[in-house]
């Protein structure tokens, strides 16, 4: 028998009281298990989603959160639109020249190549339309290289659980071929064969008369574009209203009846709407080597675009709400822990009027005053652990419980031994100290317990 | 084996008035000598026991327990001594409620630095005839069984001194005279010496030595 077992047996005997401080103490470590994980999953999200494979988005002058967060996160409404032509500036290399000779139209200065094309040497540049919906998820218009070049969570790239990839051009759909994210495919019921017909404006708003055709449905990401229909940006032209209007070279005001598609003799037609009729969203940027600054500095003097660095949006937005309210929560889940603590402390302080006798008993066979404060304080450190124990396991058993929803949502699995916060390590160090804590002042009572009174 | 020289003990009373309670001039108990101390209820018996245990310090005066002197020592050294040389029976049995009997007994060895000995806690169990109640709690024994645990809790350090506070005032007569018996018989054949505090006459006739407090000590208020 050792100042341990005489604990456990102590404990032990007070059944109840212990069970119920046992019981406080596990839902508020559950608690900051929870938020931790909760806030770890955020994160995590956050950081997959801003892993993206490109350095930065360029779309017209405005907010640059919007801008971001109608790119990324297919949230909020998208910022005006930027020429087409702007778009081939980015092109690397002779890009310019070979989109003129693909797409045809009218464009000045055909010969030269574009004017950002010396930052984007072995870079990319990929052009996003967007604005309208599939059901009640974003119809992105956008080029194969989406899903050959961008990368997603770890620099891993896009997989396709069905089909391919869509192609600039195919003999079966012509222009009209998508890619749909996971969980549109689950929540709309396609697969591949599947049409789709994009809404135009607002999810629920007039759907245009051209079907996609659905080739291929993404692996799930856990990013965003799990939740995105994306088409081929040459049928996204193509649809009523998305050709744009010339406009007065002054004042910007539409000339009307200009907006009109080219000619098309069927679906399958290789006619393509001329460059000067096309506007996009935004461009995704992969600047090379390290000219991302030097880039989003030139394209930020422009009076119509800017760029901007999703990474230090998403940074931002992460230090100043996520971060902030994850501190919030663990603030007050910590004062549920405090609370705990306190119901332990009463717990303990009150058994000590009805176990002066045992302590004076203890004493007169011998025990120190250190013994009976050491017993005391292993009570409470074990209060503290065990039901800090319980709470950590029933904190990160709501992970795997959970799994199904958060999964679909973010894209995040969590496992039960998954530590998602360096936080975490500090619980059991901060259990010790609060069973401390809690301990003291029932200890110092039992230390300075007389002996010759209670006997 | 025990030697009380001059021995001084006084309280404040609520008053503000010191009242010397201890004034012994001398009190000697041979090696497994069993000794009755008798006296008027609040005369200092139990106060002259706690003295002898170390539980509470003299105020001046010597205490020798096998020629060291106890009122030199610390209160963590005189916790020490009595863990190891002492053994306790209070008035009431003051078993441990969470504590087994054989917890019970084995708790008297926990405080004194010794190797826990379980097949001695096991002996004295048998001993004082409660082998089949070993694992009980004492909310499951009669006041007699609780009291003959006591026994053997006190004994459980093989002490050179037993010091017994009315050990059978709360014990129907029947078994009384069981409880004497085990303590002297097992305090005999360990050579134990005791020291018990009683008002029985007929408990004081079983003792060779019954000395009166009224003769040994001298109390008188303190200057």
């Amino acid at each position: 028998m050792n100042l341990f077992s005489i604990a456990v047996r102590n404990l032990l005997y007070r059944k109840l009281p212990t069970a119920l401080t046992i019981l406080s103490m596990a839902l508020g470590v559950a608690l900051v298990v929870v938020v931790l994980t909760i806030s770890g999953v955020v994160e995590k999200t956050f950081e997959r989603t801003s892993n993206v494979g490109y350095n930065l988005i360029v779309g017209a002058k405005g907010s640059s959160i919007q801008l971001t967060f109608n790119t990324v996160f297919f949230l909020s409404r998208p910022v005006e639109n930027v020429k087409y032509s702007y778009y081939m500036e980015y092109l690397p290399g002779n890009g310019r020249q070979q989109e003129i000779a693909r797409i045809g139209g009218v464009v000045d200065e055909p010969e030269r190549d574009g004017k950002y094309s010396k930052y984007m040497r072995g870079g990319f540049a990929i052009p996003l339309c967007m604005g309208d919906y599939v059901g009640p998820f974003r119809c992105v218009g956008t080029t194969p290289d989406y899903f050959n070049e961008l990368r997603h969570g770890e620099d891993l790239p896009y997989a396709f659980t069905q089909g391919r990839n869509f192609v600039d051009y195919s003999d079966e759909h012509g222009y009209f071929e998508a890619v749909i994210g996971s969980q549109v495919a689950a929540e709309m019921k396609l697969g591949i064969g599947s049409e789709i017909f994009a809404s135009h404006g607002a999810a629920g708003g007039v759907a245009h008369d051209e079907a996609f055709h659905v080739v291929g449905i993404l692996a799930p990401t856990g990013t965003p574009n799990d939740r995105g229909a994306f088409v081929n940006i040459e049928g996204f032209f193509l649809l009523a209203g998305h050709v744009a209007p010339d406009r007065d070279e002054q004042s910007g005001i539409e000339k009307p009846g200009t907006a009109v598609a080219p000619e098309r003799e069927s679906v399958l037609s290789k006619v393509r709407l001329p460059i000067e009729k096309r506007e996009v969203t935004a461009i995704l940027i992969k600047p090379s080597g390290m000219n991302a600054i030097q880039l989003e500095r030139q394209v930020n003097k422009t009076l119509f675009a800017q760029a901007v660095s999703p990474i230090s949006e998403i940074n931002g937005l992460l230090g100043f709400f996520v971060k902030p309210i994850k501190w919030a929560l663990l603030a007050l889940t910590s004062m549920v822990c405090v609370v705990s603590a306190i119901s332990i402390l009463v717990s303990i302080y009150n058994s000590m009027s009805e176990r002066k006798r045992d302590i004076a008993v203890m004493r007169a066979l011998g025990a120190s005053r250190d013994h009976i404060t050491y017993i005391i304080l292993i009570e409470s450190i074990l209060i503290a652990l065990i039901g800090g124990g319980i709470g950590w396991v029933a904190g990160h058993a709501v992970g795997p419980i959970a799994n199904p929803w958060t999964e679909l949502a973010t894209g995040v699995r969590i496992h039960f031994l998954d530590i998602q916060s360096w936080q975490e390590g500090l619980i059991i160090p901060g259990l010790i100290v609060i069973g401390i804590l809690a301990g003291l002042i029932p200890s110092m009572s039992a230390y300075r317990t007389p002996v010759a009174q209670s006997l | 084996m025990l030697e009380i020289v001059d021995l001084k003990k006084s309280y404040v009373d609520p008053d503000g008035n010191r009242i010397s309670i201890i004034d012994m001039p001398r009190l000697c108990i041979s090696e497994g000598e069993q000794v009755v101390l008798r006296g008027e209820s609040g005369g200092g018996k139990t106060t002259l026991l706690h003295l002898i245990s170390g539980i509470v310090g003299a105020d001046s005066g010597s205490i020798k327990l096998d020629g060291m002197e106890l009122t030199k020592f610390s209160e963590t050294g005189r916790d020490r001594i009595r863990a190891a040389k002492m053994g306790y029976v209070f008035q009431t049995f003051n078993l441990l409620p969470a504590f087994t009997a054989l917890e019970n007994v084995k708790l008297g060895m926990t405080f004194a630095r010794k190797k826990m000995n379980l097949e001695r806690a096991k002996e004295l169990i048998e001993r004082v005839g409660l082998s089949d109640r070993m694992h009980y709690l004492p909310s499951q024994m009669s006041v007699g069984q609780q009291q003959r645990v006591a026994v053997a809790r006190a004994l459980a350090n093989k002490p050179r001194l037993l010091l017994a506070d009315e050990p059978t005032a709360n014990v129907d007569p029947s078994n009384q005279d069981r409880i004497i018996e085990l303590i002297q018989e097992v305090c005999r054949e360990d050579n134990v010496a005791i020291l018990m505090v009683t008002h029985s006459d007929e408990i004081s006739s079983r003792f060779r030595r019954v000395e009166r407090l009224e003769l040994l000590n001298r109390p008188k208020a303190a200057p």
